[in-house]
C-alpha cells in the first residue's frame, strides 16, 4: 500500500504502482540512498531516505515506478 | 536451529548454494536464509550457460537441461542472419532454473549446510566493527542469528553489503533492466541461441531468443537505465512481439536486473563477503552471471571455511584478490569490449553480418570469423568469442 509520504526534502515525488510491480529489484540496485525496501512480494520507498533522484523510475523495465502528482507538477514548473 | 553458526549465507540462488557448499564441505556450520518461499523460483534469467560453466560444479542432468546449444545466430538490424557453429567443448545449455537451482541447493545440504526459506534478512549484527550475524524475519517474527562470517548472495537488489558499509549500488547506466517472456509455439532451431542487434530492437545491448525445447523459448532484452529513461525494456519487447509473434502464448512474464559492469571495488570487509550478482560478478559482455557467480562464490566459500578452521578471520579478506586473479580482471577486459561493441551503429552491425556470411559455413568457426570478418574494429572483437565460453 502506498500512502502519502514526506521525503527527505519534504516532498516525495515518486510512487511504485503496487499492482504492477514484479519485485525484480532493479530499482533497489540503482538507488544510491538505500531507500527502497524489497521483500518477496512487498515493496515500498523509505521516504526519509529518498532524494527524488528518479534513478528508480529510469531503471524500472516494466514502467511500474512513476512520478506521483507532486512529481508531475514539479516537472511542469 | 543452532544458536550460532560459523557462516550465514544470505540467498539460496546458485551463488549462495556454492558458497554454502564449499564452506560446509570443510566441516564448518552453515545456515542459508532465502527470502522467497522457494529455492529456484521465480526465475529471473535467460537461462543460458556454457557447458564448462555447469560442469565445474555439477554433473549435467537432462532433468534441468531444456536445450543443447551448438550454434549462435546473430541477427543484424537489416535482418541478415549470421550463424556460427561451436566446437564441442564450447557447447552450451538452456537450463530449467527452477530445477537447476534446487539441485544446486541439495548439493550444499549434502555437505552439511542448512536452509530456511521465507527467511527475510533485514539487518546485520555488528560487533566491534565486524559483521557478526544477521537480523531476519521469519513467520512474522523478528529474530537474530549470530555467526562468525556472513556471505551475502542476495542478488541484484543486494542490501547486506550496504549494511556493512560497502558501496554496492549500481550506476543506473550499468544496470541492464530486463524483461522476458517464456512463450510457446516459437518456431526456431532448438540448438541455436539467437541475438538481435539494432537501435530499434535493443539499443546498446541485445535482444535474445533462447529455445527451451518443444518450441518454447525465452524471449527478452535488457536496456541500460540510460535508455530506460526514454524507452522501457517492456516497450521494446512489446514492439518485437507484435511484429514477429503477435499470437504467441505466454507462459511466464518476468522482470529482472543484470549488473553489467566490472566487479565492485571491494567485495569483502571484516566478517563479510559478497558473491554473485550482489558482488556484480556478472560477465559484462554476455550478461551471464550464473557461472561467474558460482565461481566467485566457490572461492568465497572455500576461503571463509579456511578462515574459520584456522581461526584467522582476516584470511577472508584474501577473497578479493583470489576473485580478481581467477576472473575479475578478465571482466575488466570484457567490459571494455562491451563498451565498444554495444555502441556500434546499425550499419556496422549489418556490415559485420554480411562479412560473416561471406565465409563458407563449415569454415565459420569463431576464431576464423573474428580474424577475417571484423574489418571495422578487429582489436576489440578478438576476445568476444571467448566471452560466451565462460
Amino acid at each position: 500500500m502506498i500512502e502519502n509520504r514526506q521525503a527527505k526534502n519534504g516532498r516525495l515525488m515518486i510512487e511504485i504502482l503496487p499492482d504492477k510491480c514484479d519485485y525484480c529489484g532493479c530499482c533497489v540496485g540503482v538507488c544510491p540512498e538505500d531507500a527502497i525496501e524489497l521483500k518477496e512480494a512487498e515493496i515500498f520507498i523509505i521516504d526519509e531516505r529518498c532524494t527524488n533522484c528518479s534513478k528508480c523510475i529510469w531503471s524500472c523495465p516494466i514502467e511500474v515506478i512513476v512520478f506521483n502528482k507532486e512529481g508531475v507538477l514539479s516537472l511542469l514548473v | 536451529m543452532k544458536n550460532e553458526y560459523d557462516i550465514i549465507v544470505v540467498g539460496a540462488g546458485p551463488a549462495g548454494s556454492m558458497a554454502a557448499r564449499f564452506a560446509a564441505e570443510q566441516g564448518v556450520s552453515v545456515m542459508m536464509f532465502e527470502k522467497d518461499r522457494d529455492v529456484g523460483y521465480p526465475v529471473r534469467c535467460g537461462e543460458a550457460i556454457s557447458r564448462a560453466g555447469v560442469e565445474e560444479f555439477i554433473e549435467p542432468d537432462e532433468r534441468w537441461i531444456t536445450a543443447h546449444i551448438t550454434k549462435f545466430s546473430f541477427v543484424a538490424p537489416d535482418n541478415t542472419e549470421a550463424t556460427l557453429q561451436f566446437d564441442t567443448e564450447q557447447e552450451g545449455y538452456v537450463l530449467e532454473r527452477r530445477i537447476f537451482d534446487y539441485e544446486l541447493a541439495k548439493t550444499a545440504v549434502k555437505e552439511g549446510a542448512q536452509i530456511l526459506t521465507r527467511a527475510y534478512v533485514n539487518g546485520l549484527l555488528i560487533d566491534d566493527d565486524k559483521a557478526a550475524g544477521v537480523k531476519y524475519e521469519h513467520n512474522g517474527e523478528q529474530k537474530e542469528l549470530k555467526s562468525k562470517i556472513v556471505i551475502a548472495a542476495d542478488g541484484v537488489e543486494s542490501r547486506v553489503g550496504r549494511w556493512a558499509g560497502l558501496t554496492t549500488h549500481i550506476d543506473f547506466r550499468d544496470m541492464e533492466c530486463c524483461t522476458q517472456i517464456t512463450a510457446a509455439e516459437i518456431s526456431i532451431a532448438q540448438d541455436t541461441l539467437y541475438f538481435y542487434f539494432g537501435k530499434d530492437v535493443a539499443p546498446e545491448g541485445y535482444f535474445w531468443i533462447f529455445p527451451k525445447g518443444e518450441n518454447i523459448a525465452n524471449i527478452g532484452l535488457g536496456v541500460s537505465g540510460m535508455i530506460g529513461r526514454k524507452f522501457s525494456a517492456k516497450s521494446f519487447l512489446n514492439n518485437f512481439m507484435e511484429k514477429n509473434y503477435p499470437d504467441a502464448s505466454v507462459l511466464t512474464t518476468i522482470a529482472g536486473g543484470v549488473p553489467s559492469a566490472i566487479t565492485l571495488d571491494k567485495i569483502s570487509a571484516p566478517g563479510i563477503a559478497l558473491v554473485g550478482d550482489a558482488a556484480r560478478q556478472v560477465n559484462p559482455l554476455s550478461g551471464g552471471g550464473i557461472a561467474s557467480g558460482m565461481i566467485g562464490a566457490s572461492i568465497a566459500g572455500r576461503i571463509a571455511g579456511e578462515a574459520i578452521k584456522r581461526n584467522k578471520l582476516d584470511h577472508l579478506l584474501s577473497y578479493d584478490k583470489a576473485w580478481n586473479d581467477r576472473l575479475g580482471k578478465r571482466h575488466e577486459t570484457f567490459n571494455r569490449i562491451k563498451e565498444g561493441i554495444f555502441n556500434f551503429s546499425d550499419e556496422k552491425f549489418n556490415n559485420i553480418a554480411h562479412s560473416i556470411n561471406k565465409i563458407p559455413f563449415k569454415k565459420r568457426t569463431l576464431g576464423k570469423v573474428f580474424r577475417t570478418a571484423l574489418l571495422n574494429q578487429p582489436s576489440l572483437l578478438i576476445d568476444v568469442a571467448k566471452v560466451f565460453i565462460v
